[in-house]
């Protein structure tokens, strides 16, 4: 009898039933994310509007772009031809591709040098930006890069880079060796160098005396011409007569300071390296091509052009301005008036002004500041203004990042009786960069987008190219979607690259623990 | 027995050496300024003599009279009255205006989109603030340059012509219910004139001067002024009785009727533009480089500005959001009264530098053909005088003067705005 009244027990459990549908899954997530409310839903209904019509304006043009064609007409031929109304003409950037990357006048056989280069920067930056990841030694293909690279763009003979890289080399020895003398021997050298200094600063006095005398004579009225000439007249025999006796006087204070060996040591270093480089560079390199030729034809500055010209200025100038940066920013800092206000000074006349003034002094101005008849190409000056003002701004960026050091840190380091230079370079700089990279990143990305500015002053960069020779051409006259896309997209990959990098490092840097 | 703090500080046993100029930090710092004031005297005289010397081999001199000779070429935007035969320096001025309009106009716009993005940035609907970082990211990646020159030449290309107005059966047509023409030439809109403009006269009938916009604005100041005392009336009365009278009303009569009076006084009319022959005449022409310039510089800076928005919302800690919640106030109370005033201490600093940078950006127009100080002084009067040291040192200073007046300005506001502490 039980056997047929018996009440169902259940010895497992019931699989649990599925969510609502729309408590899961695509539906959740769309009710939770795009229409949480009515607010929300009519801007996810906007924003879908405008992708729509983005996309169905965008696509065909992009789907029935044009790559073989030889001009701006054959290329609205053909799309006519297949019926299509609108189409990109890509072909644009086939046929003006070495044009867009390495300029118009950049021998053609030579553009794997370029390239070649611009290989070998990914491999020469991948040590310092990786440096947890990739061993030291390989720091030194980023120290021999510059070299390797002047001399593949620019050409020339090989033996040019490698002298100034074996005197920047062989100045280290000097130092090396002078720190390790023994303090008698570096007593005669600092007498030495005293009186070279000194009569380095003598003439630097008399010098600029003279030059003084010259403009006030120059441009002084009639009437007001005595008294300028009689001061500068007076500096001229100052320094005529002080000229000897200020050097020995030099050198007897190094002299006599020969316990303090650091200064002895920077300046027979310094002067080490200006005797090789002004005096010998030209000769020693001469000579040693003439034994040993290893020569690239040369390519003038001049003919620097299109996309390669931006990664030159850009890699150049803010290597250049890094160092300049500090220097400005520890200047500004620093507790001599005189130092700290010329720094304030320039900073903050940089940053008042736009670049394309500065540019324009590059190029029609600064001509008249140097000696009649130098004439160094615009690259160079180009690249002197642009390190100039993005110095400013990077100095800036580091000042804070001193501010924001704990005054506890600058006395730790005075405590440990470390001198100016030492608690510097081992306590202060390390933490305030560390502070300061993205800031200094984000005026890296900006330099490297005003590079563009240069086509203003009829220097052919990317933008240049287009504007110019592509644009101006009977073949492609008014393209410009096509070109100026693919500049755009040139530009977004390495300024996106590299602010992806700037925080992926802070988090590797981070370490606070917050 | 004397130790070394008993003996006075320079009047101590041991004389004067000079190897103390070197080694004792007391006179260090004065050998190494000496040191650099001569490095400094000796650079300027370098440079000076080369261009005494470049000067007088060139047959040159420094000299600002060109400012007052015949400039002899045409501007096309012109805030003030100017002509061809108006002097270089009158251009110079033409071109100083036309850059503040530029920058005034493209620092408000710029501030609505970066608000409006970097709040978007932030919100829980994905689609909206994924949108909104790609523009961020697009915009912020690519040189500005590359934007005013993608923008103009759209402006060139891709918006018909005036003849395509013409006809019965027109290619285009007038938007706006047939107001604004939008054209390769620019945007043509109606102007506002006076019938009764005060400084018309019978001989010399005028639609507008400079005095019949003082008193708009006056009107206007006016409003400003009352509705701020409507205002601290409301809130003195919410202090008093505990609920805040309803205001909006008088607020909206207070903006809309004094200037209301003063346009009906001056006999407001709108100059529309008409098709005459081959181009729009009357109404006011907004030219392309002038959009190109506007709108690239708004919608660039603009992307810098929400990223400045978006790290000022999020620097304020949750718990203020939570405790206004608390509170019972609603989300976009929250907001207003709440996250974004505080948010503002944090945004404005480097909003004050993103307006000194589109002043600066703005010299850019040179690359587009708008007339601003950098395309008439540094451009045309530059290139027919070819005095360049003095043409680039008056654009410096010009720009070095309305970079530090703006922060100036700016720093004032930030003073007001910042949290009073001890």
């Amino acid at each position: 009898m039980t056997d047929t009244n018996v009440s169902f027990v259940r010895h497992e459990q019931i699989p649990p039933s599925p969510p609502p549908a729309r408590e899961s899954g695509v539906i959740k997530w769309a009710r939770e994310n795009l229409f949480s409310n009515w607010f929300n839903s009519i801007l996810t209904i906007i924003a879908l509007y405008f992708i729509i019509r983005l996309v169905w304006g965008a696509a065909p043009w992009f789907l029935n772009g044009v790559w073989d064609a030889a001009s701006i007409r054959e290329c609205r031929d053909i799309l006519a031809a297949a019926g299509k109304e609108t189409g990109a003409c890509f072909a644009v950037l086939v046929d003006r591709w070495d044009h867009l990357l390495f300029g118009f006048k950049y021998p053609a056989d030579a553009y794997w040098r370029p390239t070649l280069a611009f290989i070998l920067l990914l491999f020469a930056a991948a040590p310092a930006l990786f440096y947890m990841y990739v061993p030291r030694r390989f720091l030194l293909l980023t120290a021999a890069y510059p070299f390797i690279a002047y001399w593949l763009i620019w050409g020339g003979s090989l033996w040019v880079p490698i002298f100034v890289a074996a005197a920047i080399i062989a100045t280290g020895f000097v130092f090396r060796i002078v720190e390790n003398m023994s303090v008698s021997l570096r007593t005669y050298l600092a007498a030495v160098v005293g009186v070279a200094a000194g009569i380095g600063l003598a003439y630097l006095l008399f010098s600029g005396a003279q030059e003084l005398r010259f403009i006030a004579g120059s441009i002084g009225g009639e009437g007001l011409r005595v008294i300028p000439f009689a001061l500068f007249w007076a500096a001229s025999i100052f320094t005529y007569i002080f000229f000897i006796p200020m050097g020995i006087f030099v050198g007897y204070t190094i002299y006599q300071s020969g316990e303090d060996g650091g200064l002895v040591t920077l300046v027979t270093a310094l002067l080490a390296i200006f005797v090789m480089l002004a005096y010998l560079l030209g000769p020693v390199a001469a000579g040693l091509n003439f034994i040993i030729p290893l020569e690239l034809s040369a390519v003038p500055s001049r003919d620097m052009g299109g996309y390669m010209l931006s990664l030159i200025l850009g890699t150049v100038c803010v290597s250049l301005s890094i160092p300049l940066g500090i220097v400005l920013a520890l200047g500004r800092q620093s507790r001599m008036p005189l130092i700290k206000g010329v720094c304030v000074v320039f900073i903050e006349f940089v940053r008042g002004v736009p670049l394309i003034t500065l540019l324009f002094v590059a190029n029609v101005m600064l001509a008249y500041f140097m000696p009649p008849q130098t004439n160094f190409d615009l690259i160079l000056r180009v690249i002197i203004m642009i390190t100039m003002f993005s110095s400013a701004y990077i100095a800036e960026v580091i000042r804070g990042g001193l501010a924001a050091l704990p005054k506890g840190q600058y006395e730790a380091a005075d405590s440990l009786g470390l001198n100016y230079t030492q608690a510097t370079r081992l306590i202060i700089l390390p933490q305030a960069l560390k502070i300061s990279i993205p800031g200094i990143v984000n005026v890296a990305v900006g330099l490297f987008k005003d590079t563009t500015l240069v086509s203003v002053i009829s220097m052919f960069d990317v933008v240049g190219m287009i504007r110019g020779p592509i644009q101006q051409s009977t073949d492609w006259i008014s393209i410009y979607w096509e070109v100026y896309g693919f500049a755009a997209v040139c530009f977004f990959i390495v300024c996106y690259g590299i602010s992806q990098y700037s925080q992926w490092l802070e988090r590797q840097l981070a370490t606070d623990h917050r | 027995m004397t130790t070394l703090a008993d003996q006075p500080v320079g009047t101590s046993g041991d004389s004067f050496k000079l190897s103390m100029l070197l080694n004792d930090t007391r006179y260090r710092s004065l050998t190494f300024q000496f040191i650099a004031l001569v490095a400094i005297i000796a650079f300027m005289a370098f440079v000076g003599g080369n261009l005494v010397r470049n000067l007088a081999e060139a047959g040159l001199n420094i000299s600002y009279g060109f400012l007052g000779e015949p400039a002899g070429y045409d501007i096309n935007q012109r805030p003030i009255d100017y002509d061809s035969q108006s002097s270089h320096g009158r251009a110079a001025v033409v071109g100083l205006l036309n850059t503040l309009i530029v920058a005034f106009l493209a620092c408000i716009t710029a501030t609505v989109f970066g608000v409006v993005a970097g709040v978007l940035r932030l919100s829980n609907n994905w689609l909206v603030a994924k949108i909104m970082s790609i523009y961020v990211e697009i915009f912020r990646n690519v040189p500005v340059l590359i934007w005013i020159l993608i923008i103009f030449s759209i402006m060139i290309n891709a918006l018909p012509g005036p003849r395509e107005f013409r006809g019965e059966d027109p290619a285009a047509s007038m938007s706006f219910f047939d107001t604004v023409a939008f054209t390769n030439r620019g945007i043509f809109a109606p102007a506002p004139e006076f019938t009764n403009s005060f400084g018309s006269t019978a001989e010399m009938p005028v639609t507008s001067t400079g005095t019949d916009w003082l008193l708009i604005i006056f009107a206007l100041v006016l409003s400003w002024g009352i509705s701020g005392r409507v205002q601290a009336w409301a809130t003195h009365t919410q202090e008093t009785t505990g609920s805040r009278p309803t205001t909006w009303y008088y607020t909206l009569g207070i903006w809309i009727v004094p200037v209301g009076i003063v346009l009906s006084y001056l006999g407001l009319t709108w100059n529309v533009p008409e098709l005459k022959g081959f181009n729009f005449q009357g109404g006011m022409q907004l030219r392309g480089s002038l959009i190109a310039l506007w709108f690239a510089l708004a919608i660039y800076t603009g992307a810098f500005i929400a990223e400045n928005v978006r790290a000022g919302i999020m620097a304020i800690s949750k718990g203020q959001t939570e405790a206004a919640a608390a509170l019972g106030l609603r989300p976009n109370r929250i907001m207003s009264l709440v996250i974004l005033p505080q948010a503002l201490r944090v945004i404005i600093p480097p909003l004050i530098s993103q307006y000194l940078n589109i002043t600066k950006n703005s010299s850019l127009a040179i690359a587009v053909g708008y007339m601003d100080v950098t395309g008439t002084l540094g451009g045309i009067t530059l290139l027919q005088t070819g005095r360049a040291i003095e043409t680039i040192l008056l654009l410096m200073l010009f720009y070095l003067t309305v970079s530090l007046l703006i922060s100036f300005f700016m720093n004032i506001f930030n003073n007001r705005m910042k949290l009073k502490e001890r």
